[in-house]
């Protein structure tokens, strides 16, 4: 029977909260893991036979903390492990202690174990790496080859966060609301950088990267379930969902990258939408509006679209004008750009365009879209010169292909002027 | 004698399946479905979004108030239903067994129904 991979997806889902525990009774990081890996290795002997226990987080906390414990006295005394049966047999008992273990602390063990990636001094992709190896339990080298390193490489990298995180010394007490406040917001951004590291991958590493998507989505979900009533991680589950929605139709058979306008909507994922939307709807609900929520609102327009001309851009214009002043930033207005060229052609747009080069000198989009509305207004000569900036900043082939087309139709329509 | 077969799951373990788990069960799901349907016993069936996409009104005072989440927090959640047409408890239970052999943990509960318009007048 294909059992294991059940009892695999009950080991997955308990992860963060056994770890979490785990971490709070022993106050180290290695031994938590050691004491779940244990427990999980006693599992996968114990539940085949007697079935599943009814709560698979209490049970690996239990057998985990006990184990460690042991492990502890035997160095200390040389005594020996308790017998298996036991352990297999373990009734009421286990959620009594799991309880205690657990009981209420549950929601900031979970986010403390989260929060403990985010360490401001690790760069994003440590961050990333260190949260799917210790909070979603990927392998070092399931983790390595989506990174294209090593894997010896990557272990080194994760125990060295790992020291990092060791003598940052989160502290074990129960955080007070601002305090909890701040790491909501942190874990938030950490679980965004998770998705992107695989929703941004194209060509041969977009499978590699999947996995990566599906986690920041499945823990931003468990999140939520922690913290119902915050709109920012309803908005940012709902951004997730939206993007994650558009998987199949975002990649050509190439593993090329296809726009937003020229998808295939019917690849959609319409369940994904729709808890995407009913999120987004909840969240709109409490008027307490973030960076997350408006952009789960923008995404969640062009989801509503059936056709890519039917997408409601003076909704998207306001959306983004509203992100525009909670959160100012030059891409942000380069993207509106795109709404007002699409609502007021590419005259408006440009004007909006124009005054940003000096401080997106370094963005590939900037200068592709640029490139874009001259063409569109017919200067194909500026157009040109600025599809070669583009094309020296892509930073993939297939950005590169994509700008490379607009050139080559700027040369066959020059080319068709001087024939004709 | 209609019946609700209300579907009780963790949450948290079914949206750990990978993409093969999730398809392979609604696979088998489907053809149960499917014989039930020919045999013309099946009503209105619905897989419900995760919970956190729930919001709960709560009546009993006035205004009503307003929360985000599910009803009740516990340990396996209200996941979905399927409502049977059937002589007695016995082939309630059998369909409820059979679906359950399709998608292993959690629990049913079998309940029949006092009222029902499935046109919805």
């Amino acid at each position: 029977m294909a059992e294991i991979a059940w009892i695999h997806a009950a080991l997955t889902s308990a992860r963060p909260q056994a770890i979490s525990a785990l971490l709070r009774y022993f106050r180290d990081l290695d031994i938590a893991e050691e004491a779940y890996q244990e427990a999980c290795l006693r599992a996968l002997r114990t539940w085949p036979q007697n079935g599943p226990p009814r709560d698979p987080a209490a049970w690996l906390i239990f057998v985990g903390r006990n184990v460690a414990l042991d492990q502890v006295r035997r160095q200390k005394k040389q005594e020996a492990l308790p017998d298996e049966d036991r352990l297999s047999d373990l009734g009421d008992a286990e959620s009594e202690v799991a309880e205690q273990l657990d009981g209420g602390h549950y929601r900031d063990d979970i986010l403390r174990l989260l929060f403990i990636c985010c360490h401001p001094d690790l760069p994003a992709t440590q961050q990333v790496a260190l949260a799917l190896r210790i909070v979603s339990g990927l392998s070092v080298k399931q983790i390595a080859r989506a990174f294209l390193v090593g894997e010896s490489a990557m272990e080194q990298r994760i125990t060295r966060a790992k020291a990092r995180v060791a003598a940052a010394n989160v502290p074990f007490e129960t955080p007070g609301p601002v305090e909890r406040a701040e790491r909501l917001a942190a874990v938030a951004a950490m679980l965004y950088l998770v998705f992107n590291e695989g929703y941004s991958a194209s060509g041969a590493e977009s499978d590699r990267r999947r996995p990566f998507s599906e986690e920041a989505i499945r823990l931003t979900r468990l999140l939520l379930r922690l913290f119902q009533t915050e709109p920012e991680i309803m908005g940012l589950l709902a951004l997730m969902l939206l993007q994650h929605a558009r998987a199949a139709a975002r990649l050509d058979a190439d593993g090329q990258i296809v726009l937003l306008d020229d998808q295939n909507r019917k690849l959609w994922d319409r369940e994904l939408i729709a808890e995407g939307l009913a999120l987004v709807d909840k969240a709109m609900r409490h008027r307490r509006p973030g960076p997350y929520q408006i952009q789960a609102a923008i995404a969640g327009v062009h989801s509503r679209a059936p056709r890519a001309d039917e997408t409601d851009w003076a909704q998207i214009d306001i959306l983004y004008a509203t992100l525009e002043h909670i959160q100012p930033s030059p891409v942000i207005t380069l993207n509106r750009a795109v709404a007002i060229a699409k609502l007021r052609g590419p005259e408006a747009a440009l004007v909006i365009v124009e005054p940003l080069e000096q401080q997106l000198s370094g963005y590939f989009y900037f200068f592709g879209f640029k490139g874009w509305l001259l063409m569109q207004l017919g200067r194909d000569r500026e157009a040109r010169t600025t599809f070669d900036r583009a094309i020296a900043l892509a930073g993939s082939a297939s950005e590169a292909a994509h700008i490379r087309q607009h050139i080559d139709r700027l040369m066959r329509e020059s080319g068709q002027v001087a024939a004709g | 004698m209609h019946y609700a077969i209300l579907c009780y799951h963790s949450e948290e373990v079914v949206t750990a399946w990978t993409k093969e788990q999730n398809e392979e069960v609604m696979g088998r799901l489907e053809k149960v479905r499917q014989r039930i349907a020919k045999e013309g016993k099946l009503g209105p069936v619905a897989r419900l979004l995760p919970t956190t996409a729930a919001t709960t009104l709560r009546k009993d005072r006035d205004p009503p108030l307003i929360l985000d989440g599910p009803f009740a927090e516990t340990k396996e959640q209200f996941l979905g239903f399927y409502i049977v047409d059937v002589a007695d408890l016995d082939e309630a239970l059998g369909i409820a067994r059979e679906l359950g052999e399709a998608n292993p943990g959690g629990a049913f509960e079998v309940r029949p129904l006092a009222v029902y318009y499935p046109a919805g007048v």
